[in-house]
């Protein structure tokens, strides 16, 4: 069952070729079994997921079943979930039940979808290794010496491992499409605004997106259907229409214009992560396509000015955990600013606390306006490189990350060495842009991915594009060999 | 050495939406500790923030009120910093864009004569909830039902210049903030409350003095009265040798004293930046218009119509447009009377606004209803009752004894007229009364005043006293 896509899974279910509360099972069978190995789940839910999965089971029989009706699914445990712990990979939320469900939570819900568990991400979504986790890193299923990636870590584990046909994951810099790449799943960040806010723990509100995280471009699309929609309690979600990404999955690529930015093929990039990406886009070539060299001249900003905003947005978001409402809370605090300095400094890890305070410094007094001010007009130029560019090309290709997955510790001690495996990710969610990654080939038994960036709410073109990709090629269907 | 005082206020007015700023949770003030605070106002993980569209429009009256320019383009900006009672660990506000931009207000002072006082801005902001500091076993409890409510705060250029002055200037926002019906004006629970921004300077310099802001001024008096105390205060200190520093001072009413809360030094860096989970608020000409069509004639037009309309003099006209329910009910009064607005006016500002302050009523809950009052009027206009019947009647009428006509029914209060009546009670006191009719006719003018009130005792008040002075006039006749 297991090695079933979830739009396989979701033609079985409705088939009657199992019930959900077999699946269900199965599922969580290979949790108990496999997850050890790779610590992808915070909390697995196994009693409300046998429960959900028998009112899918009526819900089949009914008829009345939506694709997602049945299907077992991983969150991300930076979604607020009622009744369940909601840790956000932070000691400071390990006490946390959620009073109330996330948007996102509550479209699964709707749809019929059973939650499995809540998945390990790095703390509060900051990190590119799930190093960061106060639960401990998790293992990437192709080698377990080896990072999944992140923030969505287990989120991209957890599928890899076919411990859950699909996921959800949040990308503020690259924490769905790094972590796709390295553990060789598909991957979604939906243009921002598509996906509602509401419930998930915010990290960087002006970047953070939420997304699918999947086996294949069509399981995405089926995801995203769900996933996607206006939220009244977002405000900066987007009034819009949500099409069927699943309308225009098979569509012809002929004539289709690929922009390649040569500022993502030069220094830092892994000669065989190179050759695997200019291997898939000859992939697109016999498909149809047309290549054209484009420049993004202000790639080379990016991170700097990612390291300012999202610091900056986090060490606001952050200020509520302050030990006085919920969440950890120091023992015996002597006095009120014992309490505030003790509850965070204990409960925050280390990079949390890092960019806190880079954040606190660049929104302070006399440095705003070199940080801060500065960082959004440069976030405006790296925007404006790349609506330049959509005027010529449909969707811009290059590497999701600029290596494969590297060793468990590598970089857990060079912030500047890991910020950069980032590098070819943050510019979309500086300029709000759709982007997906897709496995495209192994470096070293390795998986890596091939990045396709489209334009605003362009997500049924990324999809199409990534489905006839994966018609012609069969990367994304590989698995690790223990957890096939 | 003579001084000039400078002083510039900071006016909150809680904004009468029905639900908060940026959550459905009830505004509704006194409900038990923490039950009109929803998840958003709790600050959990993951909630946020949607404006409540009555407030921008309430900001956009409180513009167009006060000849303020209204922005087309606002933001929401966070106030970070770390207090118990601040879920969220930031303030939503404003900062850069405020809603509304800059203005100027009228106001009249004691001798008559009127200044402009600049308003430099008013923004939207949320309260923050409250610290209890009663008792919790040494700790602190904490009430979030304020939590994100609406606040307009309206900031003043240093215009004013006398503690009279800031409070002529406080009064008039209140007036007008109640008048469109943006704020309650409750002061007691705290849905007007002010900072003061006080110096002292050398008469004639040009540069400010240094300044203290004074917080926490919840009444008319108190504002006054801290502001007298903040200003003998510097003044001693600088005469004294000293400097004043920059700092936050709290008035302790029941002290009577101001004492510093946190100097400059002190104060927190609140790195505002823009709130990035809220649009900007765009307002387009239509809105504007359409906000502009619904307000209500303000104080000052009202004021100039009174005078113009029912011929009012200045005084009487500003203060029977003093509120919005003193002028709908003096209105009503007099239209009720059938016109009497000269009379109508002396009523209410005389024997009714004396009754309600006496008793400390309100005059929207006056157990005398305008109508009444008109009633009464309509009934001395018409010469049913005397002037000094009325006060019996109203007296009735404030008693719950039903309105004027039944009152004067019941209790046979209506005037005699009939000439032959009073003719009669003439003859029979000037038949009883030869002494006086001598003195009288004997040149004794004064010995007039005696038969009057000899007839309206007997009378008990009820003779029309224009005709008990012609009859007896005509009778007394040597």
């Amino acid at each position: 069952m297991h090695n079933k896509t979830l739009s396989e899974l979701s033609t079985a279910l409705k088939a009657g070729e199992f019930s959900s509360t077999e699946l269900t099972r199965h599922y969580l069978d290979r949790i108990a079994d496999l997850d050890p190995q790779i610590n992808a789940f915070v909390t697995v839910t196994e009693q409300p997921a046998m429960a959900a999965a028998a009112s899918a089971d009526e819900r089949i029989a009914a008829g009345t079943a939506t694709p997602l009706t049945g299907i077992p699914l991983a969150q991300k445990d930076i979604f607020c979930t009622e009744g369940v712990k909601t840790s956000c990979g932070s000691k400071m939320l390990d006490n946390f039940i959620s009073p109330y469900n996330a948007t996102v939570i509550e479209h699964f819900n709707a749809a019929g979808a059973v939650m499995l568990g809540k998945t390990n991400m790095d703390e509060f979504a900051m990190g590119s290794s799930n190093e960061t986790s106060f639960y401990g890193s998790v293992k990437n299923p192709w080698d377990i010496n080896k990072v999944p990636g992140g923030s969505s870590g287990g989120s991209a584990a957890a599928v890899a491992a076919r411990l859950a046909p699909a996921s959800s994951g949040t990308d503020t810099g690259g924490s769905i499409r790094q972590p796709a790449s390295l553990c060789g799943i598909t991957g979604l960040k939906p243009t921002y605004g598509r996906v509602s806010r509401y419930g998930m723990i915010a990290f960087a509100s002006s970047l953070d997106q939420a997304g699918p995280m999947t086996r294949s471009a069509e399981d995405a699309a089926l995801m995203l259907n769900c996933m996607a929609g206006f939220d009244e309690r977002d405000s900066t979600s987007a009034q819009r229409d949500v099409p069927d990404y699943t309308a225009n999955l098979s569509g012809s690529l002929e004539g289709l214009k690929i922009g390649l930015p040569k500022e993502y093929f030069g220094e830092g990039l892994d000669a065989q992560v190179s050759s695997a990406v200019e291997a898939a886009i000859r992939e697109y070539e016999n498909l149809g396509a047309v290549v054209k060299e484009i420049s993004l001249p202000n790639t080379h900003l990016a991170v700097p000015t990612y390291y300012v905003v999202a610091p900056a947005e986090c060490s606001s978001n952050l200020s509520r955990f302050d030990g006085v409402r919920f969440g950890y809370r120091c023992e015996n605090p002597a006095d009120l600013e014992d309490l505030y300095k003790r509850s965070r400094g204990e409960g925050f890890g280390a990079e949390v606390k890092r960019r806190i305070m880079i954040g606190a410094y660049a929104l302070s007094a006399g440095y705003y306006d070199a940080y801060y001010l500065k960082a959004q007009q440069l976030r405006r130029l790296i925007s404006d490189d790349f609506k330049r560019a959509f005027e010529e090309v449909d969707v811009i290709m290059g590497p999701t990350a600029p290596g494969p997955a590297f060793g468990l510790g590598e970089k857990a001690d060079d912030p500047i060495t890991m910020y950069l495996s980032d590098i070819y990710t943050i510019a979309a969610n500086l300029a709000g842009l759709p982007g997906i990654s897709v496995p495209a080939g192994f470096v070293n038994d390795m998986p890596v991915g091939l990045q396709i960036i489209g334009n605003y709410f362009d997500e049924s073109r990324l999809l199409n594009v990534a489905h006839r990709y994966q018609q012609v090629t069969d990367w994304h269907t590989r698995a690790p060999e223990q957890f096939k | 050495m003579e001084w000039e005082v400078v002083i510039g206020l900071e006016i909150h007015a809680q904004l009468a939406t029905k639900s908060k700023i940026f959550s459905g949770a009830s505004t509704a003030y006194g409900a038990p500790a923490n039950t009109q605070a929803c998840v958003v106002d709790l600050g959990l993980p993951g909630v946020l923030p949607v404006l409540n569209h009555e407030a921008v429009q309430m900001a956009i009256k409180f513009g167009l009120a006060t000849n303020s320019e209204v922005a087309q383009r606002s933001i929401f900006a966070r106030k970070n910093y770390f207090y118990p009672d601040l879920p969220k660990g930031y303030q939503i506000s404003q900062m850069e864009l405020p809603i509304v931009g800059e203005g100027s207000l009228e106001i009249r002072l004691e001798d008559g004569s009127t200044k402009n006082i600049g308003i430099t801005r008013a923004h939207l902001e949320e309260d923050a909830g409250k610290s209890l500091h009663g008792d919790f076993q040494g700790m602190t409890g904490i009430d979030l039902n304020r939590a994100g409510t609406p606040l307009l705060e309206i900031v003043s250029e240093p215009d004013m210049r006398s503690a009279k002055e800031a409070i002529a200037y406080m009064k008039k926002i209140h007036s007008i903030v109640t008048y469109i019906d943006i704020c309650d004006g409750n002061m007691q629970e705290g849905s007007f409350r002010c900072d003061a921004n006080v110096s002292v300077r050398p008469k004639g310099q040009a540069e400010f003095g240094t300044r203290a802001e004074l917080k926490n001024l919840n009444s008319f008096r108190f504002v006054e009265r801290a502001i007298n105390l903040e200003v003998e205060r510097q003044i001693d200190v600088i005469e004294g040798g000293g400097e004043v520093v920059q700092e936050t001072r709290l008035y302790d009413a029941d002290k009577h004293e101001t004492r510093a809360m946190r100097s400059k030094e002190e104060a927190n860096d609140y790195r505002y930046f823009p709130d990035p989970d809220l649009l900007p608020v765009e307002i387009d000409n239509e809105t504007i218009y359409a906000v502009r069509a619904s307000l209500p004639e303000l104080p000052d037009a009202k004021q100039q119509r009174f005078i113009s309309e029912y011929g009012l003099s200045e005084y009487d006209a500003e203060v029977l447009t003093s509120t919005r329910p003193m002028a709908d009910y003096y209105e009503t009064v007099v239209k009720e009377s059938g016109g009497e607005a000269k009379l109508s006016a002396n009523w209410v500002t005389g024997d009714l606004a004396g009754t309600l302050n006496k008793e400390s009523i309100e005059i929207e809950n006056s157990p005398v209803a305008a109508g009444m009052l008109g009633g009464m009027i309509k009934r001395i206009a018409d010469n049913t009752i005397s002037g000094k019947i009325a006060k019996q009647v109203f007296e009735a009428m404030w008693q719950g004894e039903g309105d004027a006509d039944a009152v004067i029914e019941r209790k046979g209060l209506k005037q005699v007229t009939d000439t032959g009546a009073i003719e009669k009670l003439v003859d029979d006191i000037i038949a009883n009364n030869p002494v006086q009719v001598e003195q009288y006719r004997a040149g004794k003018d004064k010995v007039f005043g005696f038969f009057v009130g000899q007839v309206m005792k007997v009378s008990q008040g009820k003779a029309n006293p224009a005709q008990v002075n012609q009859i007896l006039k005509d009778k007394l006749k040597p």
